[in-house]
């Protein structure tokens, strides 16, 4: 053991403390009420089992009883986990202490070994190996070496290419929608068109588009197509010319995946008109087209341009002119 | 002790300052709840909306405005209707207490017939939405719980919580937990829209719907806890601290307990 | 002889014809283990690795992965008619239908939250008695295999219901995989099947979940115990105890009971957890929808430090050339855990870089003996309690009438001020207690009664402690920082010269500063002072 004060006299170690005895090892009563102790814990632990296998089979599962602290609780539930509990924790405890007072407390020394080999074993390794391998002539014959290189590195690519059909390219279903011109908003739940009278102003919808007939909607749809439906009085917007006719009498429609991580950003602050994902906490201005104003998301929710179609329905005026949700390497991100 | 001899005691000066406190306390409390016995007594004499009118003026005004047309610091409640106001009023979060972010559910300052009255007031202002009344919820009969928590889910849960605990909204405002509201009360916030709470009107959520919501609400509230102490019905936050602290706090207790000699 | 012991010797006898058992199984009956409460914190995770396993095995007789579409009508009536994948709805059964369903699902749950809690303060504990140095290095690194491979096993499993708020956990996990440079996308769909959320992602991690993950995990944690048991566990310093010895109790009686014993409480308390506290109330969130969302949505503790860092995360997106690049992403969610994980991988190597140390240790260290490790381990816990913090920020700000907005510029500052401020701190107070132990080596511990001298003099009787306190208090090794010779014999300009040496030379400095211990020689010189 290297030592900066190996020269300089340290304090000695006195060795292994003397060993103190417990009651139990020079006293019977002691010793006994010990057993005693261990036998109950023990017990304990039977009656717990007999109690989990006797509610099982005798409390009905749908009894509720009334607990402090836990509330109205299922009886069963309760009973089988306190009996499973208490039939396990019990041998734990009474196992632990029957080691601490009766089975032997004398600590006792064992020598470490070093590790290291002899130096001679270790040469002798280096050797057989040395020989070994020269006698396999990977040394001598390169051709075999480099072959060998080849076909072990191929090899590697098979079972990778066999993941191909794991799924199916990405092509442009990252940045489509069900969203087109002419494409009524429906109410989610429900399914119910809206006209813009349906809303007043400071109320939120949060709608889906029309699906073609018989198309029945997956979660996938959704997790593209959910859009928000927000009225304000069009004088609170701040938008550019362009975006206001996206825009129809105040209400707007966003795109209700979360540009950041793609939660549903549906939190509608109705005075300060912020719209806030409770995912990370990304802030949005509805007056200003979404834009960002607090937390991590970096892009605004695309905006959908709406309008009313001939029966005085919102429809979409165009799909999205960007893709939704979280970002990507190929997303062409203005 | 004599009087006398008692100014020149060294603890006469608190003891007046304490009895002085006492009593402006107990006279301001007294004087606080003078105004009940007076409405009480004005009610016998007017209409509804002019007893309205004179709890706004003496309650209300001086946020609102003299004819609860607004400010700075309140907003005008000029066609707001009846129903925000036996939900702002109803549930205690008018008069506010203090100026802060929020206004919070609190015990109602005024009682029922007061309430109606300031109603009835707000409402002769401009047409509004009507306060809804209890005995026309059959949300016991007619709410579907299922279809209203998946309304709820869609709809009130990103503010309110999967289990209407409440949520954060920025800059310290919050959704306020739903469990004990009453159900016109309910009703009436997601027709009016309170504070930051967006307003969800009958053609967007069908009076139906919002019947199954508050159906799925009140069935939420009673239901039992079925795997055991709920921790708040927040989710993982709560289940992480018991871990830390009871489980992992319990097991390591018994690890020293186990690595101590016996006696 | 009695019947007993005569079947027992048959058996025993039987095997060691077949395999020559007796011998090593004599000489590991007798191993000796030494005993301290902080060497079971590993053992809580190796006893809540087994619950899992049975308390898994027990779910997978019910627990269906496919994401068909199902319209249910089981017990809940909150949800009747609600359609719902096949793995919600079998959640669903598990809980309410199977008697004991949901108290093995909350036994399971609440086992794993305990299995990550368990090989964190394990490894706090590794860490700071410095447990990790040679020979010990491979065993430090499968156990920060076990953190990582733990994380996401744990992510993988509260994610097979399919409900509202494990959905949302997978589709935060899939913008991270979209997130990636040029193939992101591809990825995704490939781990997905298609477009998000697909039907193919939960059915397969549910083979990862059960079958992968916990091979990996047996093979592991096998070789992690095999390397504790052959290499003899450390034991911290005291009298009697040495580098080449191991002072403890034998395996058999003793070992076998505590900690065979211990299994059972952890089980017990565990079940306990899942008799009486709800956990993933599955029911409550809903089935997963993209359309959906509920406030305060968090993953499970282990992965809020991951949350908490994206949501402080600055809204950083390079677009050039018709891409995106999202580093608001890839930078908390993939390169700062990368970064951790690879430090916390490499340090026992970083260690011994500095200090030069080759040597062997099995005795411990006690952390105040070696500040600057123990300053960097509370600092980077700082570091990790600070994410953390963010990741429930919302549920903080409402308990605690407390703004979101606060308390992510809180902890978006205090990431970088804290930890600093905290090394400082700790290396600070680790130096006073080397200090303190000083004092009361030479100078006997304060007892606090007042002698009178006949001359009138006050003195305060100081008791000096036991040659075993002495011990304990000076044993350990103060090497000095490393000489890098900046030229050989010859003065040519040696490798050690240059900026890595240099760095490596005042790192090592550094983390030399000790106070020193004190010398018996210095007692005595003090002895004959006082009187």
């Amino acid at each position: 053991m290297s030592n900066e004060l190996a020269g300089v006299e340290r304090f000695e170690d006195p060795g292994l403390p003397e060993h103190k005895h417990r009651k139990a090892d020079h006293d019977a009563i002691a010793a006994n009420k010990a057993e005693r102790q261990v036998a109950i814990l023990f017990l304990l632990s039977a009656v717990g089992t007999v109690g989990t296998i006797a509610s099982y089979i005798f409390i009905d599962t749908k009894k509720f009883i009334y607990l402090p602290i836990l509330g109205n609780t299922n009886a069963a539930q309760l009973a089988l986990g306190t009996g499973l509990a208490a039939s396990l924790f019990f041998i734990g405890i009474a196992a632990v202490h029957w080691a601490k007072t009766l089975m032997p407390d004398e600590e006792v020394i064992a020598e470490r070994h070093e590790f290291r080999s002899s130096d001679a074993d270790r040469s002798e390794f280096v050797k057989t190996v040395k020989e070994r391998s020269g006698a396999a002539g990977l040394g001598r014959r390169s051709l075999i070496k480099r072959s060998m290189g080849v076909a072990l590195g191929l090899i590697g690519l098979s079972p990778l290419v066999l993941l191909r059909d794991l799924g199916p390219l990405p092509k442009n279903q990252l940045s489509t929608t069900d969203w087109s011109s002419g494409v009524r908003l429906m109410t989610d739940p429900g399914g119910r068109p809206i006209m813009p009278g349906d809303l007043e102003v400071g109320s939120v919808a949060q709608v889906l588009p029309e699906l073609p007939a018989g198309t029945e909607r997956t979660l996938e749809n959704i997790g593209k197509d959910a859009v928000l439906l927000i009225r304000i009085r069009p004088e609170e917007f701040n938008l550019n010319a362009e975006r206001l006719s996206w825009t129809y009498n105040g209400i707007i429609a966003f795109s209700k995946i979360c540009s950041h991580m793609g939660c549903a950003v549906a939190l509608y602050e109705q005075q300060t008109k912020h719209l806030l994902c409770p995912c990370h906490q990304s802030t949005f201005d509805v007056t200003r087209a979404a834009k960002v104003i607090f937390g991590p998301a970096a892009r605004p929710l695309p905006q959908l341009a709406i309008t009313v179609d001939a029966d005085g329905y919102l429809v979409a005026k165009q799909g999205f002119t960007e893709p939704v949700g979280p970002s990507f390497w190929e997303r062409n991100s203005a | 002790m004599r009087l006398n001899k008692f100014r020149r005691n060294r603890f006469a000066g608190p003891v007046l300052v304490v009895a002085a406190l006492l009593t402006v306390g107990s006279a301001f409390s007294i004087a606080s709840a003078l105004p009940s016995a007076q409405k009480s007594e004005v009610s016998a004499q007017s209409t509804l909306v002019d007893e309205g009118k004179q709890i706004f003026l003496k309650g209300c005004s001086s946020c609102h405005g003299l004819n609860a047309e607004g400010g700075a610091i309140a907003p005008s409640l000029i066609g707001v209707g009846a129903a925000a106001v036996d939900f702002q009023v109803g549930t205690g979060r008018m008069p506010m207490a203090d100026m802060s972010q929020q206004a919070m559910r609190k015990k109602p300052v005024y009682n029922a017939e007061e309430t109606a009255a300031l109603a009835a007031y707000v409402a002769s202002l401009a047409p509004g939405p009507a306060a809804i009344d209890p005995a026309s919820l059959t949300w016991e009969r007619d709410g579907n719980v299922a279809q209203g928590g998946q309304l709820f889910r869609t709809n009130c849960a990103m503010c309110h919580n999967f289990a209407a605990q409440g949520g954060a909204l920025t800059n310290g405002k919050y959704a306020p937990s739903l469990m004990g509201v009453a159900p016109q009360h309910i009703y009436e916030a997601m027709i009016t829209g309170p504070q930051s709470m967006p307003k969800f009107s009958d053609k967007t959520i069908t009076p139906a719907e919002k019947l199954s919501i508050i159906a799925w609400i009140k069935s939420s509230q009673s239901e039992p806890a079925i795997g055991g102490a709920s921790l708040g019905r927040v989710g993982p936050v709560t289940e992480g601290l018991l871990v830390w602290t009871f489980g992992l706090g319990l097991l390591i207790a018994v690890a020293v307990w186990l690595a101590t000699k016996a006696r | 002889m009695k019947k007993s012991e005569q079947i027992a010797g048959n058996v025993a006898g039987y095997i060691d014809d077949r395999t020559g058992a007796a011998g090593w199984a004599k000489k590991n009956l007798t191993k000796v283990f030494p005993d301290h409460w902080s060497f079971m914190l590993g053992e809580i995770a190796l006893y809540s690795f087994i619950i899992l396993l049975l308390s898994g095995t027990f779910l997978t007789f019910w627990f269906d992965p496919s994401q068909q579409e199902v319209v249910y009508n089981g017990a809940y009536a909150p949800l009747s008619h609600v359609s719902m994948s096949a793995s919600y709805a079998s959640t669903l059964h598990i809980s309410f239908d199977v008697r004991g369903g949901l108290l093995m699902r909350q036994i399971h749950h609440w086992a794993a939250l305990i299995f990550m809690a368990a090989i964190v303060v394990h490894l706090l504990r590794v860490f700071f008695t410095g447990a990790f140095r040679k020979p010990r290095e491979a065993n430090w690194l499968i156990g920060i295999g076990l953190l990582t491979l733990g994380i996401v096993e744990g992510f993988l499993g509260y994610s097979l219901p399919d409900d509202l708020l494990s959905g949302t956990g997978i589709r935060i996990a899939e913008a991270i995989i979209q997130a990636i440079p040029v193939v992101g996308s591809y990825l995704s769909f490939f781990a997905f099947g298609g477009a998000f959320p697909g039907h193919a992602f939960i059915p397969r991690i549910y083979i990862v979940h059960v079958l992968l993950l916990p091979g990996i995990f047996l093979a592991l944690i096998t070789v992690h115990l095999m390397l504790v048991w052959y290499q003899k566990h450390t034991q911290y310093p005291g009298p009697g105890r040495k580098e080449t010895n191991v002072v403890g109790y034998p395996l058999m009686p003793v070992y076998m009971a505590k900690a065979g014993g211990f299994f059972f409480i952890v089980f017990g308390v565990t079940a306990f957890l899942g008799a009486v506290a709800s956990i993933n109330p599955i029911w409550l969130y809903g089935p997963y929808t993209p359309g959906q969302i509920s406030a305060g949505s968090q993953p499970d503790w282990y992965m809020g430090w991951l949350d908490g860092l994206v949501r402080m995360a600055p809204p950083l997106e390079t677009h050039a050339f018709g891409h995106t690049i999202s580093w608001n992403i890839l930078i908390p969610g993939l390169i700062i855990p990368g970064i951790l994980f690879t430090g916390m991988a490499l340090y026992p190597f970083i260690e011994s870089w500095i200090s030069g140390d080759k040597q062997e240790h099995h005795l411990l260290d006690r952390p105040r003996n070696v500040p600057n490790r123990t300053a960097l381990g509370a600092m980077s816990l700082s570091f990790m309690l600070i994410a953390l913090a963010n990741g429930g920020n919302d549920i903080i700000a409402t308990h605690f009438h407390l703004t979101i907005n606060g308390i992510m510029w809180f902890t978006r500052i205090g990431l970088f001020v804290v930890p600093p401020i905290v090394f400082i701190i700790t290396k600070r107070i680790c130096l006073s207690l080397q200090r303190a132990d000083r004092e009361i080596v030479l100078h006997g511990r304060e007892t606090g009664r007042l002698v009178m001298t006949p001359e009138g003099e006050f003195l305060e009787v100081h008791e000096e402690l036991t040659p075993e306190q002495k011990w304990t208090l000076t044993q350990h090794a103060q090497p000095a920082p490393l000489q890098l010779a900046t030229e050989d014999a010859q003065g040519t300009r040696s490798k050690s010269a240059g900026i890595k040496g240099k760095l490596r030379s005042r790192m090592s400095a550094a983390n030399a500063e000790q106070i020193a211990a004190p010398t018996a020689a210095q007692a005595r010189e003090l002895e004959g002072g006082h009187h």
